[in-house]
């Protein structure tokens, strides 16, 4: 975009000043190609979001953002319901909860690649991925309002992972004040069979190595090494996620339109923190979030099973679990005086830094980890979230490479096959039930993600840890 | 039951999102537009042939034509996902803003349709109902995938 439009602060902070309706300025970390490159659109939705009530100190863009639903894909913003703050079913996004989760199977690489094929294989028919797609639980209503008070701790209750991962889980593996009656009888059918998918789209399991430490430090912390095996899994709420969203979205529209406020977008549609509509979204939203954690656990699980077949002596242990579509109630410093406040994270990780008292005690002195999914030929990050991310960005970092093609765009350009069959030249096994949807997710339709994760680093948000490289995905 | 015949005037089109995909509608009324952006947003899933075979019916209501056309997107997502069904044939009655539609299609078979993606939900991106200058309406909306 057009950089003639923002005040350049340093390498790669980019401000919006205050203009029109915007009651704080918009801030977006990135270097100078990237921002050339992002799409015009998200001035102008961070512009949006400075619009809202009750917004804090600004709102931010993180290096990956593309252009998203109200909010920007990659949007951070803050709101305090004393002052009015509002609370966006927008801001948060249908998939409630999308997060990253990291795996360490305590194998090398050398271990593996002999067995490569058969994992991939056996792994792509015991994760149930893609439309259509079952999964083998089902839930009767008491177990659906159980799975949604308890999140990945009512998985482990039901043999559906180990206590242990627990502490490595945001929240500790449940979410609290998640509220029953706010969740609708349509939310609820929609999972009913969804627990333990993956989904599709840009959701997948990989099998990754990693390929390089930049700092020993930490990853000696993180229990990472060159040609360590790892497995990432990236997915949300599902079904019941997905229905939530649009349902709120429908209701705050409305809700808005009664009381004549006029919305820049009508996808930022909100609503008052304290109001009774924006209390039910929180309660639901938070179930959704429990729906989330314990999908990913269960599927952690099935993943863990397949390990201890190929591998006896396998014992994967959770390193972390991130969600990039939330909305938090934390304690930030702002001019200096502690303040709770509401943080939207639209495609946005957390990134705590060192000593952070939410972390478990093996990571508390480096800091949390931050997990980059990239694209499925290029590889992912594991970052470290960096002291200064809280007053950059209220300890918040990038999510993923971003698209630099649409769907249709890669459509025209790449056949699944060949991409699957160049990738399997290079070492990397995909699984997928759609060969077109492989080549709506081609690696040329991502952005770098080495540039994502470099001005994360350099606007002081994390601090690249490792870099992974894929060895199987499976993709749905 | 067997599917409507196609009406003339009627086609459908996908637009470019950034993350997403958008997907257009047109046709000689509101209501065959509406048909035509449910077509579009089958083909964001497949392209594979779908078997008329079973009929769903779906009604929905709304403040305003654009509000109701996310609101009658939302209801096939529903029915897709709660019935792991795809629909290739749609029959759309509007009156005012009020929606009733017959839905005909078939159990997603994974091997033969082969589904790209799945739709999260219909959004009010890019969200446009209108009768364009040739009298022609069209409705569209991106959809999260």
């Amino acid at each position: 975009m057009d950089t003639s439009r923002f005040t350049r602060v340093d390498a790669t902070t980019w401000r919006i000043e205050p203009q029109g309706a915007m009651r704080v300025p918009a801030i977006i970390y990135a270097d100078e190609k990237l921002i050339l490159d992002m799409d015009e659109k998200v001035y102008e939705q961070a512009a949006n979001v400075a619009t809202l009530p009750g917004i804090v100190q600004a709102c931010y863009a993180m290096p990956d953002a593309h252009w998203g639903y109200g909010f920007p894909i990659g949007g951070v913003a803050a709101f305090d319901p004393g002052e009015g703050g509002v609370v966006s079913a927008g801001g948060v996004g249908f998939d409630i909860s999308c997060g990253v989760r990291t795996m360490l199977t305590g194998l090398k690489t050398a271990e593996v690649l002999p067995l490569q094929g058969a994992l991939a294989d056996s792994l792509y028919r015991q994760i149930p991925a893609g439309v259509g797609s079952r999964g083998t639980i089902r839930l009767d209503d008491a177990e659906m309002d159980a799975m949604l008070t308890g999140g990945a701790a009512w998985a482990v209750a039901r043999g559906f992972g180990e206590t242990r991962d627990l502490e490595r889980i945001e929240e500790g593996g449940t979410m609290a004040g998640a509220e029953l009656s706010s969740v609708s009888g349509r939310a609820r059918e929609r999972q009913r069979r969804e627990m333990g998918t993956l989904g599709s789209g840009n959701h997948y399991l990989e099998v990754q190595a990693v390929a390089d430490i930049y700092d020993t430090e930490v990853a000696e912390v993180f229990q990472l090494a060159v040609d360590d095996v790892v497995v990432t899994i990236h997915c949300g709420s599902r079904g019941l996620g997905h229905q939530i969203g649009t349902e709120f979205l429908k209701e705050m529209l409305l809700v808005a339109k009664a009381a004549g406020i006029e919305l820049a977008d009508r996808e930022l549609a909100c609503a008052p923190i304290e109001a009774e509509v924006g209390r039910r979204y929180l309660g639901a939203m938070r179930a959704a979030i429990n729906c989330a954690l314990a999908n990913r656990e269960i599927l952690g699980q099935y993943a863990r099973r397949v390990f201890a077949h190929f591998f006896p002596r396998s014992d994967p242990r959770l390193l972390f679990d991130v969600s990039h579509n939330t909305c938090k109630v934390e304690t930030h410093e702002v001019d200096g005086r502690p303040r709770v406040l509401f943080v939207h994270r639209k495609g946005a990780t957390r990134a705590f830094g060192p000593n952070h008292e939410s972390l478990p005690e093996a990571l508390r002195a480096v800091g949390q980890p931050v997990l980059i999914g990239g694209s499925m030929g290029t590889g992912s990050y594991i970052l470290v979230g960096a002291a200064t991310a809280e007053e950059k960005a209220f300890a918040s970092a990038c999510h993923g490479a971003g698209r630099a093609l649409s769907r249709h765009a890669a459509l025209r350009q790449w056949s699944g096959r060949k991409v699957v069959d160049e990738l399997a030249e290079r070492g990397i096994l995909i699984r997928s039930p759609s060969m077109r949807g492989v080549a709506e997710e081609a690696p040329g339709a991502y952005k770098d993600v080495g540039a994502v994760v470099a001005a994360a680093e350099q606007a002081g948000l994390a601090r690249r840890v490792a870099r992974l490289r894929p060895l199987i995905c499976v993709k749905g | 039951m067997t599917a409507p015949p196609v009406k003339s005037r009627a086609r459908w089109e996908h637009f470019p999102h950034g993350a997403d995909i958008g997907i257009r509608g047109f046709g000689a009324t509101p209501a065959q537009a509406f048909e035509q952006a449910a077509l579009a947003l089958t083909a964001a899933v497949t392209h594979a042939p779908i078997a008329p075979s079973n009929a769903i019916e779906v009604t929905c209501e709304a403040p305003d034509l654009e509000l109701l056309l996310v609101d009658w997107l939302n209801k096939i997502i529903y029915e897709m996902a709660v019935r792991r069904m795809l629909f290739s044939g749609f029959d759309v009655r509007i009156e005012g803003t009020s929606l009733a539609a017959t839905l005909w299609g078939e159990g997603v078979d994974v091997d033969r349709h082969a589904p790209a993606c799945e739709a999260k939900g219909a959004t009010y991106t890019a969200l446009r109902v209108a009768q364009e200058d040739d009298g022609v309406w069209s409705a569209a909306c991106v959809v999260d995938v």
